[in-house]
């Protein structure tokens, strides 16, 4: 039997030589980039910051997955992207107690309260983010870092976010903080600019996201779908009359792609199937704009990839594959009441671990 | 009077209202604020719970058992009207603090779900005790619940400034987020105390059986029996 065309075994048939760790530790270095970027830009206490994150995420993960009794899988580099897209989505300026209790709430609560890895409702780096923002608002609206700034004699020079800007002040005041439509848009591709630490380098995450694609950890669905009606939405509706908007803007200021590649397309919070995965960017990228033109924060990826992550069973089960097999008997017309039997849930592997 | 014993303490403990019956969260998630909220929204409850079972208690035998919900209805309303009206003119700050909760204790589950299992099954000394007990065990947890969450939330206990000087307030505590996260903390540790002292029993029982050999043949004539 040692003819591997006469193996017999039970499926899945088809195996992959990808493991939870390889795929977690190349996310990581897809970020990396950007780490660098943002150490450059505000200054070298953002590792600082990445490190307590990452630090404590890994911590809490060891000290919940010993407290209950599970195996301890640190190594897995899981909790590590958790701590580094936490650190990703704070503004750089804030004191190291966020990243800690930020860290303590997304593995303990948000994580493995709910399960563990594969069985959390909510992405754990941005449920962290809602949680900072709920309990220490001044720090996560104000901590905002000017580029650069650290160059000089100052300790640091609080500014306002380009969205901030656009949301209160208007298109206008915007430009004339950040220079003239094309070199501001160009300064905001290349992520020098205000912002989270991780979300100002467009074409960092841009690049590593491609990375992800092409190594095909992460499909194109999701962040062309969501990027893709973020920028109709602020077309149609981002300007002063219908169809006067300016797309790019919105897609190269706040966290847009850092949302659209590596926060939405998270495997266990976002469906598996294409049609699935479309209609979920679509929605996050909706809900952020509805967010940005209509809110009250100037920023909405965050809570628009939480509340689609609410959505993520509902979507899942609506794209459900068909079966592939011969249709399942009629039931007896005996029990009339009886409702016929669904089919199995056998549609992927992953698919099934989430309905468990 | 060991009845009256019993149903009194079972509310303190064994079937603490928020978190063993899980009953009446809307306060327990709304008023917990801090402490005296928790604590003056117990004692409105105490008060509208012991009474709402002695009446329904007493008229338990003319109550038609088809509109038996509106009748509840009713009495626990008369009741919470009238506690409104004694805050109103008494404690009027705690009265402002607790706004619409006050009037929402008429649809508290704890109010409905005692006159429904107990009291308008049992004579009226026993329900007047199990109210008790229930409104007594209703006001420990919210006060408990305020306590903490004012504890970490404001860094005060009952208003008094119990933490160090450099304390920053985690003001997630005193959001609404806080007080449903502290809430599944509390279940939870209270499932954990249940299932560690059981085990505990369990382990307790084994040893003395270790202890009088009589007990080995205790499992194997019950066998026999059933």
């Amino acid at each position: 039997m040692s003819d591997p065309r006469f193996h017999v075994s039970v499926s899945p048939h088809l195996r992959d030589t990808a493991t939870i760790g390889s795929i977690m530790w190349t996310v990581s270095a897809a970020l990396a980039p950007q780490l660098v970027l943002a150490a450059w830009i505000f200054g070298p206490r953002v590792l600082l910051l990445a490190a307590v994150s990452v630090g404590s995420c890994v911590l809490c993960e060891a000290a919940m997955q010993r407290g209950l009794g599970k195996k301890v899988t640190v190594r897995d580099g899981s909790a590590v992207l958790t701590g580094l897209l936490l650190a990703y989505v704070l503004p750089p300026g804030v004191p190291l107690t966020l990243p800690f209790w930020g860290g303590v709430f997304a593995m303990c609560i948000a994580k493995h309260l709910f399960g563990g890895l594969g069985a959390n409702f909510f992405n754990p780096a941005l449920i962290a983010r809602a949680f900072l923002a709920v309990g220490f608002p001044v720090a996560m609206t104000t901590a905002w870092i000017a580029p650069f700034a650290w160059h000089g004699a100052a300790d640091a020079v609080s500014t306002a976010t380009p969205l901030y800007l656009l949301k209160h002040y208007g298109a206008a005041a915007m430009f004339q903080q950040y220079g003239a439509h094309a070199e501001a848009l160009r300064h905001f591709f290349l992520g020098i600019r205000p912002g989270c630490v991780g979300e100002t380098s467009t074409l960092l995450l841009l690049l590593g996201g491609l990375v992800l694609i092409w190594r095909r950890i992460i499909t194109w669905h999701i962040p062309a779908a969501m990027l893709g009606t973020a920028a109709l939405l602020a077309w149609v509706f981002g300007g002063e009359t219908l169809f006067t908007g300016d797309p790019l803007l919105h897609l190269v200021t706040g966290g847009m792609f850092l949302g659209a590649f590596f926060m939405a397309t998270d495997y266990v919070t976002s469906p598996s199937q294409p049609r699935a995965k479309l209609l979920y960017g679509v929605g996050a990228g909706a809900l952020t704009m509805l967010i940005r033109f209509k809110g009250g924060y100037p920023e909405g990826v965050c809570y628009a990839i939480l509340l689609m992550n609410c959505l993520n069973p509902v979507i899942e089960n609506a794209f459900r594959p068909k079966r592939f097999a011969a249709p399942l008997p009629k039931p007896e017309p005996k029990p009339a009441a009886k409702p016929e039997a669904k089919p199995a849930p056998d549609a992927s592997q992953k698919d099934g671990e989430g309905r468990k | 009077m060991a009845g009256i014993v019993k149903e009194f303490t079972k509310g303190l403990w064994a079937e603490i209202p928020p978190f063993r019956l899980v009953l009446g969260l809307c306060p327990t998630l709304a008023v917990t604020k801090t402490a005296s909220d928790g604590f003056g929204m117990g004692m409105a409850v105490i008060f509208v719970l012991a009474l709402s079972n002695l009446i329904i208690s007493a008229v338990r035998k003319i109550i038609p058992k088809k509109v038996r919900i509106a009748c509840f209805i009713t009495i626990a309303a008369s009741l919470v009207v009238t506690v409104e009206m004694l805050m109103q003119a008494f404690t009027y700050p705690l009265y402002q603090s607790l706004g619409i909760f006050v009037p929402l204790i008429v649809v508290n589950c704890v109010i409905l779900g005692r006159a429904e299992a107990f009291a308008a099954k049992n004579p009226v000394h026993l329900a007047v005790a199990d109210g008790l007990g229930m409104g007594v065990g209703f006001t420990m947890s919210l006060t408990f619940l305020g306590a903490v969450r004012e504890i970490f939330g404001a860094g005060s206990l009952f208003g008094h400034h119990v933490m160090w000087a450099g304390f920053e307030p985690f003001q997630f505590m005193v959001e609404a987020p806080g007080a449903f996260v502290c809430l599944g903390v509390i279940l939870g540790a209270m499932n954990f105390l249940t299932a560690w002292q059981n085990r505990r029993k369990k382990a307790a029982g084994q040893n003395a059986c270790l202890a009088c050999a009589a007990c080995a043949l205790a499992p194997a004539a019950e066998e026999q029996q059933s």
